[in-house]
């Protein structure tokens, strides 16, 4: 479960090579500059800092910690695998006994094909899966081979699975939290 | 959009990792052998393309706020009508169709475990339509990039 607490972009940023206390609307403004990603221009922080009142200095400051909270979990280009031509995305889901999905959760994760792969409670008798695996591929055949190998590999041959290809993406962003909806 | 040998190299080598340095372009354009404007102006072109949503952060939300996972079983003719209304809940920020009895899936993301909630409620209420409610238990991986097979590609 996600435990809600205090946002975390609030804390104070420490002192970092001569960086001291940092304005926690500074670092609020910066959360939200980011979120649409990080200036084309030779001083991106600096144009950051620009933005948010802070300065160059603190803003590279408050990624690099970022990063080493887990707040910020990926620092780098966001690519639409879509455009590329990755059209076929499938929600794979599985029902697998309760003691070993962890350990399943773990195996599939580490397929290069699997993107996502998290477990979520059952809802009997509608939804009897506990385990979902996101798979994307150039076609829905190659998608279908990724898996037909995924399961051979693991022997997953009796495993109580459903494949969800989508068919429409009505709507695909990454979540905004410090924006008002 | 044909993307040459030197935009696969780019996307390749910054998926994962960007330099926080006062000059990143430069750094990312001695690594890959070109120069710093060159760096900007593909992945101006990459961003305007669509090939790139963004040059990075992406943020693990979870940490500041809270998301679940929900489906719905509409009826096929009601399909869209039923999404349009999911897109017009605040908070929502996936919604796809897929083949399955639930054949809408969407991520409701809030603040706090209350709100979202009361925005589950709301939009079930809304809905008129049986919904299940997915939170994450345990996350195994999370989307940090994945090498792409550009031979596969169309």
């Amino acid at each position: 479960m996600t435990a809600s607490s205090s946002p975390e972009y609030l804390t104070v940023v420490p002192e970092i090579a001569g960086v001291g206390p940092v304005s926690a609307w500074g670092l609020l403004r910066l959360r939200q500059q980011l979120e649409r990603g990080l200036p084309l221009t030779p001083r991106p922080y600096q144009a950051l800092a620009e933005l948010t009142g802070l300065s160059e200095q603190e803003v590279m400051a408050a990624i690099r910690q970022w990063q080493d909270q887990g707040l910020i979990k990926r620092f780098g280009l966001v690519v639409r695998h879509r455009t590329l031509g990755y059209t076929a995305n499938a929600m794979v889901v599985w029902d697998i006994p309760d003691n070993q999905v962890l350990n399943l959760g773990r195996t599939l994760a580490r397929a290069p094909f699997v993107t996502l792969c998290y477990q979520r409670p059952r809802r009997l008798p509608d939804w009897p899966y506990n385990l979902f695996c996101m798979i994307h591929g150039v076609d829905r055949q190659r998608v279908l081979s990724q898996l037909a190998t995924l399961i051979a590999d693991q022997g997953l041959e009796q495993t109580p699975h459903a494949v969800l290809f989508s068919t429409k993406a009505y709507r695909q962003r990454g979540g905004r939290y410090v924006s008002h909806d | 959009m044909r993307l040459d040998t030197t935009d696969r190299q780019l996307i390749n080598l910054f998926q994962r990792e960007l330099p926080v340095c006062e000059r990143p372009y430069e750094a990312m354009s001695r690594q890959l052998g070109i120069a710093e404007e060159d760096v900007i102006e593909r992945l101006q072109l990459l961003q305007d393309s669509q090939v790139l949503s963004r040059v990075g952060p992406v943020f693990e939300h979870s940490r500041a706020g809270t998301s679940l996972l929900a489906a719905v079983a509409a009826p096929d003719e009601q399909l869209d009508i039923v999404a349009a209304r999911v897109n017009r809940a605040p908070g929502v920020n996936h919604n796809y169709a897929r083949e399955h009895t639930y054949n809408l899936w969407f991520v409701m993301t809030a603040p706090d475990e209350d709100t979202l909630e009361e925005r589950l409620d709301e939009l079930e209420h809304q809905l008129r339509l049986p919904m299940l409610r997915l939170p994450m238990v345990e996350a195994h991986h999370i989307d940090l990039g994945f090498d792409i097979d550009w031979e596969a590609l169309p």
